[in-house]
């Protein structure tokens, strides 16, 4: 099963810091692969150097592949993560 | 020693991290200097390489989650997470990809290999403007090292081997660095980069090193072995001190740690003059964690916990939970004595990231402090919500920071009333009768502090800001640093003012800030009739010497003189030669001229 999600990151920092690490413990709780893509760039979800090497600011698209048994569940929750409940402070709410 | 080798003293300014006096001698510890040499290797080696990988990478992860182990122990679990983010980069597949295909290709030992690709990632992260992204380089610089020594079997680079007694001089020390020394060899650590709040700074507290930070080029200054005098305690660093420096120094560290020692025995004598006027001696906080030191240092209560720290260096605000936690856990400490929780002090020069606040022009007169939090009721309830919960923990006291007229406070007690209410429909306790106070730090503020008394249940006097707003003068701006005059009467002044104001309306009024800490001015604070004197906890000690050694009616004629004076210099120099009439051995233990 491949499941892709398209998410706007709204956190004001962007995918930095602890939204990434918080992002690469929860996918590797999958046994789906997890894909990041932006642009062009497309790196391994479950790495937070990959997620690093993104450089994604607020504002910018990515899309999210998972693909797996649990790939449906991964790219909800993950994408919840990054474009879930985050208010305008980049304060990460409830799904963290 | 022959004259021409002797050197020349330095002496270099930075930002006291753990207190203490030390004397020895340096150790410059370069933690970011290993470099491999570079090895060809054949087809058949691949796979033995590779096995070393893997299995350096399982050691290090023990490594680590013993450390993290350790220091959640230590210093409690919200340090020791620092050290999960280093599993992520030592298990991170694509890293560990990355290494085993060059490898491959290249056919070199992996100790460069590696040492290569990490370069090639801290390379594009430190292009980064990001902060966030800043602190995760120094995570895979630290974590990256702890690798390569294990590859290069470099065992003994660590400071948990050294040899000889020694102050360590660094860049930067990283959290599994500190975390590694031994209280015995090291004596004290100074480094070039790093603030008052780091993680490496905290730790050094808690392990008792004393430590001076930010020193900027401390270790192009020092050579090893070296002398070095490190002042934990006044944030300062003394390179090659010639001997009369080294004498007065010597002096210091015997008085600092006789008075460490004298401590406990007056640890426990109440602060109150000869004639028995009692004066509240407490302690200013920033972090749960100073405490420790708080009590240690015989503090009868905190009369000020500035709660920004618990906002600052992160890109989400604190939540409900994670505040309540902190004050709960410095009210259960603390108890039976009171703790005064300021509410967020945001702007000025304390910026939190995660806030979109304008750049202004004048931001010690724009948006901040309390004119922030009634601007955004959704923040300053949170807080009031973990404050409140933790009042049923303990005696805590609520105060305002900034408050320039008695509408402001007015407008914040309705905002606490409305938490309240909440609070009492989900029947949650709280302390129904928490303390609520003004700082006075605004001149509008000290001039109509006669209203303002008649609803607030205490004044605590913030003198930073207040001697910056009356004299106008930017603390931040080194070329009119001179005007800052704490003795200024125009401050001296509004401080009567304002006690007389609180006292007139039944109030108890204290003060919080750098002036309380000068030691020649406690006998004047004092005869102006303060009702406490909140400072840093290592300062309390020698103030209260000085208050046991006096009569307050002599303290309250000093002031009753002093307030007519026209100069700040004409009353530092009064204050100061009455202090060493009055209570000259302690004057002459301080040094002051």
């Amino acid at each position: 099963m491949v499941i892709k999600k398209e998410v706007t990151i709204k956190n004001k920092s962007g995918l930095h810091a602890r939204p990434a690490a918080l992002f690469v413990q929860a996918a590797n709780k999958f046994t789906s692969g997890i894909l990041i893509i932006k642009d062009d760039q497309q790196v391994n979800g479950k790495s937070i150097m990959g997620i690093l090497m993104l450089a994604a600011e607020k504002g910018s698209k990515i899309t999210i592949v998972a693909e797996g048994d649990d790939a449906l569940r991964a790219a909800e929750e993950l994408s919840a993560i990054l474009a879930g409940d985050i208010d305008t402070l980049g304060m990460t709410a409830k799904t963290v | 020693m022959d004259k021409k080798t002797v050197k020349k003293q330095l002496q270099l300014k930075g930002i006291p991290a753990a207190p203490g006096i030390v004397i020895g001698k340096a150790f410059i510890f370069g933690g970011n200097d290993l470099v491999p040499i570079e090895r060809k290797i054949a087809d058949k080696d691949i796979p033995r390489e590779i096995e070393k990988y893997n299995s350096v990478i399982l050691k290090t992860k023990k490594e680590i989650l013993e450390i993290e182990k350790k220091i959640s122990e230590e210093l409690g679990v919200e340090h020791g997470k620092i050290f999960s983010a280093h599993l992520l980069v030592l298990e991170d597949p694509v890293l560990i990809e990355e290494v085993i295909a060059r490898l491959k290709k290249q056919k070199k030992n992996i100790e460069i290999i590696f040492h290569e690709v990490l370069n090639k990632y801290i390379d594009v992260l430190s292009e980064a403007k990001d902060e966030y992204l800043r602190d995760r380089i120094s995570d895979i610089i630290d974590v990256g090292n702890r690798i390569l020594r294990n590859l290069m079997g470099a065992e003994g680079k660590g400071l948990d081997s050294l040899s000889e007694e020694s102050v360590v001089i660094a860049y930067d020390l990283s959290p599994s660095d500190t975390a590694m020394m031994h209280r015995g060899k090291v004596l004290g650590f100074a480094t070039d980069i790093g603030g008052r709040t780091s993680h490496t700074a905290i730790m050094a507290k808690s392990l008792e090193i004393p430590a001076v930070v930010g020193l900027e080029n401390v270790t192009d200054a020092v050579q090893d072995g070296d002398t070095i005098i490190v002042d934990g305690n006044h944030g300062i660093v003394i390179v090659n001190p010639t001997k009369a420096f080294l004498a007065k120094y010597q002096k210091d560290k015997k008085k600092y740690d006789h008075m460490e020692e004298g401590l406990i025995e007056l640890k426990f004598l109440p602060s109150e003059t000869k004639d028995g006027k009692k004066i509240k001696l407490a302690a200013n906080i920033e972090l749960a964690e100073d405490v420790s030191s708080v009590l240690f240092h015989g503090a009868e209560g905190i009369g000020l916990y500035r709660t920004e720290y618990l906002f600052m260096n992160r890109n989400t605000l604190p939540s409900e939970e994670e505040q309540f936690k902190a004050y709960k856990l410095v009210a259960q400490r603390m108890k039976p004595s009171y703790v005064t929780i300021r509410t967020l002090d945001v702007g000025g020069d304390k910026f939190l990231s995660q806030l979109d606040v304008p750049r202004e022009m004048n931001p010690f007169l724009g948006w901040r402090a309390i004119r922030f939090c009634l601007a955004r009721p959704d923040i300053f309830k949170t807080q009031f919500r973990a404050i409140l919960r933790a009042s049923a923990f303990g005696k805590i006291r609520l105060m305002y920071p900034m408050i320039s007229g008695v509408g402001e406070f007015v407008q914040a007690g309705a905002i606490l009333e409305e938490t309240k209410k909440e609070l009492r429909k989900k029947q949650i306790s709280f302390d129904e009768n928490i303390e609520v106070g003004a700082m006075i730090e605004v001149p509008s503020a000290a001039l109509t502090s006669g209203i303002i008394a008649r609803e607030a249940d205490f004044f605590s006097i913030g003198t930073n800001d207040l001697i910056q707003y009356s004299l106008a003068i930017d603390r931040v701006n080194e070329k009119i640093a001179y005007l800052y005059e704490p003795a200024h009467p125009a401050i001296l002044n509004l401080i009567k003012t304002v006690i007389d104001n609180g006292h007139k309306e039944g109030i108890s009024v204290g003060l919080c800030g750098e002036m309380g800490s000068d030691i020649t001015l406690t006998i004047v604070l004092l005869g102006l009739g303060l009702d406490e004197l909140s400072v840093s906890p290592i300062a309390i000690p020698e103030i209260k010497k000085v208050i046991r050694s006096v009569n307050f009616s002599v303290a309250r004629q000093i002031a009753d003189e002093i307030i007519r004076m026209s100069t700040g210099e004409e009353i530092h120099k009064f204050a100061t030669n009455k202090m060493k009439e009055l209570v000259p051995e302690i004057a002459t233990e301080l040094g002051i001229e």
